[in-house]
């Protein structure tokens, strides 16, 4: 069984070569390219992914337009068959536009654009995203974004936080988030959405420039989940 | 008709944006602002006869997103 990813491309989607590139860096399988205004994915997939980028230019909300394109029904369909789905960055914005993860991402607390290399701390080591990370470990994943300040009301965060769906924290704050949430599971820990970019950290050579290679291991754990399903 | 949407953002959500332009009218000179905050209209021309209900379910699915933010609706004739 050879593992099969697809990467869905939005109007304004502008990581989707980097998180195809990452995939086919890790799994050594080509990611099979999706346009939003398909209606059908392709069959047998062990992963959907939403890069990141401005999806509609950022019209109406970050993500809220993508939200609604075709393709979602068929992803929240394979969503709710089990299949893995990830989001990064504005694929975050756009897995919480379509309620398919809880709560939704403002502004920057501090207004700026925040484009660096951020420590994280792994807070969850039980999905299939995280699987091999040690609990509480210390991982380092670029940031570049405008609006990725986690917010959820009271009640919405003591539950994820009590169920474990909080995936990554940041280690040193960063865009205001609530509690510092960097990255979000849905209940059933099978859709991962995150704001910093794994995709963009997949160079082992990079360890020392802008980047590393940790990301590089967030698609690893989701290649071994694969093998062992 | 004509109906006029008016998302706010929910009280107690942070608006950085509110925030800038306070701190922005404060730099102009104008005192005695105590606080901004910033939201979206939106117009929309419908068919005649649209019901309330109808806009409320845009308002929900797409014009405003319920877990940060509230909306009004107010409905009136064209013009």
């Amino acid at each position: 069984m050879t593992f099969r990813a697809a990467v869905i491309t939005f109007p304004g989607s502008n990581c989707d070569r980097d998180m195809a590139t990452a995939l086919e860096a890790v799994s050594g399988q080509p990611a099979l390219r999706v346009w939003h205004g398909d209606a059908d994915l392709p069959d047998r997939l062990d992963l959907i992914a939403l890069p990141g980028g401005f999806s509609y230019g950022d019209y109406l909300r970050s993500g809220a337009m993508a939200a609604t394109s075709p393709i979602m029904h068929a992803v929240i369909a394979a969503a709710q068959r089990g299949v893995p789905v990830l989001g990064v960055c504005n694929g975050f914005q756009v897995l919480t536009e379509a309620r398919m993860l809880p709560g939704a991402l403002l502004r920057n607390a501090g207004q700026r654009f925040i484009c660096r290399t951020v420590d994280l701390t792994v807070a969850n080591t039980t999905s299939p995203f995280t699987a091999g990370f040690a609990p509480g470990e210390a991982i380092r994943v670029p940031v570049a974004h405008h609006d990725g300040n986690y917010y959820a009301d009271a009640e919405t965060l003591d539950r994820i936080e009590s169920e474990g769906q909080v995936a990554f924290r940041y280690a040193t704050g960063c865009n205001g988030s609530a509690r510092d949430i960097a990255g979000v599971l849905s209940a059933n820990g099978r859709v991962l959405g995150m704001m910093p970019h794994p995709e963009r950290a997949i160079e082992p050579a990079a360890v020392n420039a802008m980047g590393g290679a940790d990301g590089r291991r967030l698609f690893a754990n989701i290649l071994a989940a694969f093998a062992s399903a | 008709m004509q109906a006029r949407v008016l998302v706010r953002l929910k009280p107690g959500v942070l608006d950085p944006q509110g925030r800038a332009v306070h701190n922005a009218l404060e730099g102009l000179g104008f005192a005695g602002v105590e606080d901004v905050r910033i939201g979206r209209l939106i117009e929309l021309d419908l068919a005649d006869g649209t019901d309330h209900h109808t806009i409320r379910a845009m308002c929900e699915k797409l014009l405003a997103n319920t877990v940060i933010e509230s909306f009004t609706i107010e409905t009136g004739a064209a013009g």
